[in-house]
Order: structure tokens, then C-alpha cells, then sequence
């Protein structure tokens, strides 16, 4: 059997026929007759030239097949087919996390706690996807740089602003970008680009402005994490993305969000919670954040987030390394409160996301298991249901 | 050097073209500027200019920069002037001058010419702001209210686009032209704009959905041929030009569809199976069909018009001079000079419409509403595809093009919606049948009534499939001032 391939179709439903797409496409992919604008999967590289300038949105369908659907076939349809039950699929709901097989595979793995195929909230934005890729990156230019964590802390943790100026760079908050180290590995390739989570809003760190955040941890001997946290004003960086369509924020007002992370865990959610506050400031009681680290010093954006409304976003610091203090991890935190997280366990509007090492899932879904127990319910059935609703998301590395 | 791709901001005008070291027409434009904010400022509703507004704006002329999509208020919209990347070595692509190299500059000897096409083109693009202005305030949804608006500000662009060639390149007179522009007004009794379909009012919202549909096709088409042209910063001002047409097109063909698509499915959800029982489709709060085909025959026909006569010495000139070519000249496979060639038109001979053949030289109007009228049909046929899939018994027809024409051949004549010579007291009697009444546009004006809460639409239409940039359903498309 042949490989499944991801295929570029137009929804002939939704498309006007006016041919901009095919005035467009650099490579002649796109063509139609009189009833049909069709892509060639034989021709379509992905290079995603024709999806910003379709006016309807038609254009930005895809298929995972193990045989492309040919151009006679798509001249005839009035609709588009569904998409087949094809194993192994590495995408939820029909969209893709991202376009090129190994971005895919990083997401699917970073995404494999969730117990199964992440589905995006009902409610979200669609994401775009893949716009720029490996061979043909986007040019940031570092706009500031600073340390988040402690003088005194041995954790370098970094907040980076990257400015696109006039490109476009669509990201939703809790989307990933790629950044593409300079230079070669060992064997003298090129570096592949490393995910990082946006950590701000859609419209931008400062809203208005084209420029988006990283929460970047030094790791000793890291090459891409050392690069970036020693970025400086006016560097320029090479980037990929933006990719993930699965770990995205509800726009429902009254959906309820628990958000669980550790470290540098918490970039998605600082993203999700500026967009609330710019969005719906008058939605409060919904939102808690549950997060863990060794001590305040070296918790990302620990300043900054006390000043956010204990009404608006509820704040819970797990630390694991006070002194004079027992251990406190996010799991521990959960149980202390499984009344609230029971009561988020039974409603239907609930979205959980964990996000940060992958050490951290085990403890996390025991203790959601535990506090399910505790109210006579079965948690692996309660989990599943959220994530096919898109209401349950796991982001581990 | 001068960035040709992206936009550059170093001036007051955005605007891909090195405005700010073409000193001259940089201050000719500043010059020009204030009346154009003065004219959009007196048109559009003030509530509106303070209202935020999700539209896209052009940030480079390649793909992935132009559709920028943020909240805007109105007056500070980037209106600016861009053109298509220059293609290199590009030739003159019909016409006596086939295969020499593109101009740069006007061409002496058609320079007149050339004016008077791209003032008609200008004249038309504040025509269309002008007539939807009070559109605003009756709007079906906030993202209907959104998509009026993005069609306003960019035939607001357009305008600059037209001004910028007048200012550039035709000295003077070019400038007085640029001014007129802002002088004549759609429906003035002292100053109209030039072409009549720009003079009438835009009353309602199917109204503005078939005007996008029909009326503005013209314009693509229009642009289509002024995109062939020898002079090349007009080629390239109106490709560009076209991909925000585009979205125009989409306005139009979705608004109808919407609209048909509810008054489907009231009909369905109530048990009519009779298109034709119109006093009770009416009166669940939806449009019939007989009278969407009504509004589509006057709209398609007032296009129609656009096209001017069939045999025509003007368009002819304007085509062997190079300055305006076919509906995708560089797809059709001939001498490009129509040397030889001859076309079918229709004629109109001893009290019948007859078909014969002319020198193509000449009929160049012709073969463009040829082009048209396929083009326009395709989104009649996906309407018919929407009904049948509602399981209703109706079909959407094109009329004949002899029928209700002011221009042209058939001007004059009684023809029937099928091309049927009638007499003069059978013409009347079916004229209510065949174009909309005033009870028709009471009717409708009646169902105008605004829905601003996100998410939310009038009764008469339905949602659409997708949203504007892939938004939600419930987005807030526009926040609304409140005053």
C-alpha cells in the first residue's frame, strides 16, 4: 500500500470560480474547466501561496489519502467528499498540525499524552498552518530579549519578542513556531527547525503590532535554546510555522479553562490568558491556572502574573524547592482543590490543557483520575470524551 | 533602492512605488489627499468611521502579504497605491503593436485615449461608495455590515490606484482629472458620474448583493482587458487591482446564494412547496424567488449596458492600439491582431434580432459580454444548485441579452425575458412579471431591518459556510461605536 499522502483540494461548494488561486500558483498546480477549480496533487508543493488570496476560504481543504483523488475526478464533484478512516491519521478533526512530516511527527508526540487524536475546541479560530517551512523560511528581526527568572537562579529562562514587520505571521495562542539554528550539525546538515509555544496573543505581544513572544529555557549544550537566549536587539532569525491546529483557546466566553503547566509549560497559557483579558475582560471566574516550579525566582512571568485579577485568571503555585516548606508539585495542588476540579470534571464546558515536561503527565492524569474516583466516576471514559470534544489537550517535550 | 514588492510607509501614501523619491507626484497626491479623506469622511455614516472594523489590508503585493486581516477604523484604513510586480521583458500583447516592448511611459500618439479609459475606470470606483452609503445602517449581520465595508474602502483604493496613474503620468490634465473625480457624485443632478449604472441608488441589500454580482463583474472584466494593456503601469495597477475584485465577486455571489438559501429553507420548514405562493413565502420574513429573478433580470440587464455598443470603432481603436486587450488575451490562441478574423454579433434587422459576422476588429465590446455572460452564468448555475438541493421546484435563468436594453442593438425594442419580440401592450403587461415593482422594493426595503449582535442574522438570510479569515461564527466582525 502506498504511503498516505496529504492532499490540497478546493470545496467546490464554497468556491466562486474566480481564479485567483490559479493566477497565482507559481507552478501552474491549479487549473479548472467549466465547472471545477481543481488542485493537481501531482503538481501541489505545499508552498501555500494560494491560500491568503482566496476570498472565500474555500481553498484551504485538505484530505489524507492513500490514492490522490485525480483531476477528472474533482472536475465532477458538487461537494467534497469526507475524509476516509485512514491509519495511522495524524491529524484531528481533518486539520493538520502542520504540513511537513517532521513537524507532524514532533506534534504528535508532544501531543501523545492526550490518549489519543487531538481534536481542536469547536469553538476555536482556525489555525494556518505551515506557511513558512524549512525551504522557504520567514526573517524575524529580535526585538528584545530579557531574563525572566532570578540573578540568583541557576535557570536562565528568557522572554524573546520577534518582530515580522510588514510579513505575514497568522499565529492563534497556543500555536508553535519553528526557529531554524545557524549552521550545521555533526554530520555537516543543516539544523532542523526546533517548536517553541507562542506566548502571546494573536494580535501580538503589543496588540497592533506584528511581533509575537517565546518563553525560551537555557538547556546546557541545547544548540537551538543557547542560540535563542543569546539573541540580541536587531538580531535576525529564521523561522518556520506557524504549526499546531489541535492546542488552541476556545472563543466561547463561558468556556472554563484549567490550565495546567511547569516551567516554560506556561507560554501557551500566558498567550491564551492576555488574549481573554484583550478579548472578553468582563468573562471572569473562568479561568485557573495551576503551576508548578522549584521556587517563585525561576516561575516564567511570576511578577507580571500577580498583577493579574485573582477573579479573571485564579492563580496556584505548586514549589518543590522552598525551603522549610514540603515539596509541592502540580499534582499535589490538584488534589488540595478536587472539589473545583471536580465540579470542571462534570461540565461541559471545561477545556483542560497540560503543558511541559513530559514528567509532569503521569502525576497529572493520576491525580485527575484520583479526584474522578473520589465522585464515583471513571476517568479514562471522562478523558476521552473531552478530547474528542477538543476539550482535553496535552503539550509535553 | 526602491522595495517593488513590499509597501513602504515612508510617505503619508502607502504604496509600492517609490513615491518618496518621485518628489513630484508625491506632493501632487499629498495635494490630492485631503479631498479624498473630506469625501470619504462626508459619505460614510459617522458612527461607522468610529466603529472597528475587521478588514484585510494589503501590506506587499505577493501572496502572503496582502491579505492582512485587523480591526481598522475606516478613515485610517492604509489606502495606498500598488501595483503588480513588473514582469520582465514584458510585450505589448495585441493589437498593430504586437510584440514590441511594453511602454513605461504614455505612448504620445493614444494619450487621449488612455486618459479617458482610466478616468471612466476611476469615475466608477467612488460611483459604487456613493451609492451603497446608507447600506451600513440596514445591514443583515455584522459580517455582512464588514463585508460592504471592505468592498467601500477598496474601491476607495482603486480610486487611488486610477489617481495615481492620472497624477503620474498625465501632467496637468491629469490632475484636473484626478480632481473631477472627487467633483462628480453618483446621482447629482450638476455633476453625475459618467456611466448611468452608477447613478442610481443602491436601496437595499439584495440590491447591493446583485450589484456586486452583475455590476461589478463588469468591472472585473473591464479590468481583465485593462490588465492586457500595452501601457504597462496600468497592466500592472490592474492586476492587482483584481485580487481584491476578487473578493467583490464573493460578496455578491455568497450574498445572493445566503439569501436564496433561507428563503429554501423557510419554504421547506413550512410545508410550501409552490415557489409562486408569494403571500405566504412573504410574509415568513423571506424573498421569494420569482422575485430574487426579477432583481437579477434588472441587474444583469443594466450590466449589459456597461459593455456600450456591439459594434464599436472606439473599442476597436483601443485594441489595435495596444492599450486595451481581450478577457485573457495571453490564453487565446491567435494572431493577436485580428487581422483577418471575424466575430458573430447580433444585429438588429428588419424588426428582428439577427446574428452575423463582423470584422472581430470590431466587435470587441462584443466578445467581452460574451466573456461576461459565461462568467455570470456559472454562479447562476450554483444558485440552481442550491435550490434543487433544498428540493424546491425553481430554476434561475439569465434573460436574454435583447431583453430591457437602454444601449446597443436591441435598445429601444419590446423584447420578452426570452428574446421574444412582443407588442407594446403585452410588453406592459409583463413588465410587472419581469422586473421588480415598487411593491417588489417595499417589500424588500421592508425586511431591512439591522442585526448587530454577533453571530446573529436578519430573517431573509442565511450564515455563511465560512468565515472571514476562517473567524468563528459568532465573531465580532465590527465593533460598533457607541456613541
Amino acid at each position: 500500500m502506498n504511503k498516505p499522502l496529504k492532499q490540497h483540494l478546493i470545496d467546490p461548494e464554497i468556491c466562486i470560480r474566480c481564479y485567483t488561486c490559479e493566477m497565482t500558483c507559481p507552478i501552474e498546480a491549479i487549473t479548472h474547466n467549466d465547472d471545477n477549480v481543481v488542485v493537481d496533487a501531482e503538481k501541489c508543493n505545499f508552498c501555500m501561496d494560494c491560500i491568503p488570496v482566496c476570498p472565500t476560504g474555500s481553498i484551504d481543504e485538505w484530505r489524507v489519502v492513500n490514492t490522490p483523488y485525480s483531476l477528472e475526478e474533482q472536475f465532477e464533484w458538487t461537494e467534497l467528499p469526507e475524509q476516509e478512516d485512514i491509519e495511522p491519521a495524524a491529524e484531528g478533526d481533518g486539520a493538520m498540525e502542520a504540513l511537513d512530516e517532521a513537524m507532524a511527527a514532533l506534534l504528535a508526540e508532544a501531543h501523545a499524552g492526550a490518549g489519543g487524536k487531538s481534536v481542536a475546541p469547536q469553538s476555536a479560530s482556525k489555525a494556518t498552518v505551515n506557511l513558512y517551512n524549512l525551504g522557504k523560511p520567514i526573517e524575524a528581526t529580535v526585538q528584545g530579549n530579557y531574563r525572566l527568572t532570578a540573578e540568583d537562579s541557576d535557570a536562565d529562562v528568557r522572554h524573546i519578542i520577534l518582530d515580522f514587520a510588514g510579513q505575514p505571521m497568522p499565529v492563534l495562542e497556543g500555536q508553535s513556531i519553528g526557529i531554524i539554528p545557524p549552521g550545521e550539525d555533526a554530520e555537516g546538515k543543516p539544523h532542523l527547525p526546533r517548536l517553541y509555544s507562542v506566548s502571546s496573543p494573536r494580535d501580538g505581544e503589543r496588540p497592533g503590532y506584528n511581533n509575537l513572544s517565546l518563553t525560551v529555557k537555557r538547556e546546557e549544550h541545547g544548540v537551538a535554546s543557547n542560540y535563542i537566549c543569546d539573541l540580541k536587539k536587531g538580531d535576525k532569525v529564521r523561522v518556520t510555522g506557524p504549526f499546531g491546529s489541535t492546542f488552541l483557546l476556545p472563543s466561547d466566553p463561558d468556556a472554563e479553562l484549567l490550565m495546567i503547566c511547569t516551567g516554560t509549560g506556561s507560554a501557551p497559557f500566558r498567550g491564551f490568558t492576555m488574549r481573554r483579558q484583550r478579548e472578553m475582560p468582563s468573562a471572569t471566574q473562568k479561568m485557573t491556572l495551576v503551576f508548578g516550579a522549584r521556587k517563585p525566582g525561576e516561575l516564567p512571568y511570576f511578577g507580571p502574573l500577580k498583577k493579574v485579577p485573582e477573579d479573571f485568571l485564579r492563580k496556584i503555585f505548586a514549589f518543590s524547592r522552598l525551603e522549610d516548606e514540603p515539596k509541592h508539585y502540580v499534582q499535589d495542588k490538584l488534589r488540595e482543590e478536587k472539589e473545583a476540579v471536580a465540579k470542571l470534571l462534570k461540565s461541559d464546558k471545561a477545556y483542560f490543557y497540560i503543558c511541559g515536561k513530559k514528567e509532569m503527565e503521569h502525576g497529572v492524569e493520576e491525580a485527575l483520575a484520583d479526584i474522578a474516583r473520589g465522585e464515583g466516576l471513571e476517568w479514562k471514559p471522562i478523558r476521552d470524551r473531552m478530547r474528542e470534544e477538543g476539550r482535553y489537550h496535552v503539550e509535553t517535550y | 533602492m526602491v522595495d517593488l514588492i513590499n509597501v513602504s510607509y515612508d510617505t503619508q501614501i502607502p504604496n509600492n512605488v517609490g513615491l518618496s523619491s518621485d518628489r513630484k507626484v508625491l506632493k501632487a497626491l499629498e495635494k490630492w489627499h485631503p479631498g479624498y479623506i473630506n469625501w470619504w469622511n462626508d459619505l460614510i455614516p459617522e458612527k461607522f468611521q468610529k466603529s472597528m472594523v475587521y478588514l484585510r489590508t494589503a501590506v506587499s503585493v505577493d501572496p502572503k502579504g496582502w491579505a492582512k486581516f485587523d480591526y481598522v477604523k475606516m478613515p485610517e484604513y492604509r489606502w495606498g497605491v500598488l501595483l503588480a510586480p513588473q514582469v520582465e521583458g514584458r510585450t505589448i500583447p495585441c493589437g498593430e503593436h504586437y510584440g514590441q516592448a511594453a511602454w513605461q511611459e504614455v505612448p504620445g500618439e493614444y494619450r487621449n485615449m488612455l486618459k479617458r479609459l482610466i478616468v471612466i475606470q476611476g469615475d466608477t470606483e467612488p460611483g459604487s461608495v456613493e451609492q451603497q452609503r446608507f447600506l451600513g445602517l440596514t445591514a443583515p449581520s455584522l459580517y455582512d455590515m464588514r463585508n460592504l465595508f471592505q468592498v467601500n474602502v477598496e474601491e476607495g483604493r482603486h480610486l487611488w490606484a486610477m489617481v495615481y496613474l492620472l497624477q503620474k503620468y498625465f501632467g496637468r490634465d491629469g490632475r484636473e482629472e484626478a480632481n473631477d473625480l472627487l467633483v462628480r457624485s453618483s446621482g447629482s443632478e450638476e455633476a453625475p458620474r459618467m456611466l448611468g449604472a452608477f447613478n442610481e441608488e443602491t436601496p437595499d441589500w439584495l440590491s447591493f448583493f446583485m450589484f456586486t454580482y452583475f455590476t461589478d463583474r463588469d468591472g472585473k472584466m473591464q479590468l481583465e482587458s485593462l490588465a492586457q494593456s500595452g501601457f504597462d503601469p496600468l497592466s500592472r495597477t490592474c492586476r492587482f487591482m483584481l485580487t481584491e475584485e476578487a473578493h467583490h465577486m464573493f460578496v455578491g455571489e455568497t450574498g445572493v446564494g445566503r439569501t436564496i438559501e433561507k428563503t429554501c429553507q423557510v419554504m421547506r420548514e413550512n410545508g410550501i412547496e409552490d415557489p409562486y405562493d408569494i403571500d405566504k413565502i412573504r410574509s415568513l420574513g423571506v424573498i421569494d424567488l420569482p422575485t430574487i429573478q426579477k432583481k437579477l433580470n434588472l441587474h444583469y440587464t443594466l450590466s449589459l449596458d456597461l459593455f456600450g455598443q456591439e459594434v464599436s470603432t472606439n473599442a476597436a481603436n483601443a485594441f489595435n492600439a495596444g492599450i486595451k486587450g481581450r478577457f485573457q488575451e495571453h490564453r487565446i490562441d491567435d494572431d493577436h491582431m485580428l487581422k483577418d478574423a471575424t466575430y458573430t454579433v447580433w444585429d438588429f434587422e428588419d424588426g428582428k434580432a439577427v446574428q452575423k459576422e463582423v470584422p472581430a476588429l470590431t466587435a470587441i465590446n462584443m466578445r467581452l459580454r460574451d466573456d461576461y455572460i459565461k462568467d455570470a452564468a456559472g454562479g447562476v448555475g450554483r444558485w440552481n444548485k442550491i435550490i434543487e438541493k433544498a428540493g424546491v421546484q425553481f430554476e434561475l435563468k439569465l434573460p436574454h441579452e435583447s431583453f430591457n436594453r437602454k444601449i446597443g442593438v436591441f435598445a429601444g425594442h419590446n423584447f420578452d425575458p426570452d428574446g421574444k419580440i412582443v407588442s407594446g401592450a403585452e410588453y406592459d403587461a409583463g413588465i410587472p412579471n419581469w422586473l421588480p415593482t415598487h411593491a417588489d422594493g417595499d417589500f424588500i426595503q421592508s425586511l431591512m431591518v439591522p442585526v448587530t449582535e454577533p453571530g446573529k442574522f436578519a430573517s431573509w438570510i442565511a450564515p455563511p459556510k465560512v468565515g472571514i479569515d476562517n473567524k468563528p461564527g459568532d465573531f465580532e466582525y465590527v465593533k460598533l461605536h457607541m456613541a
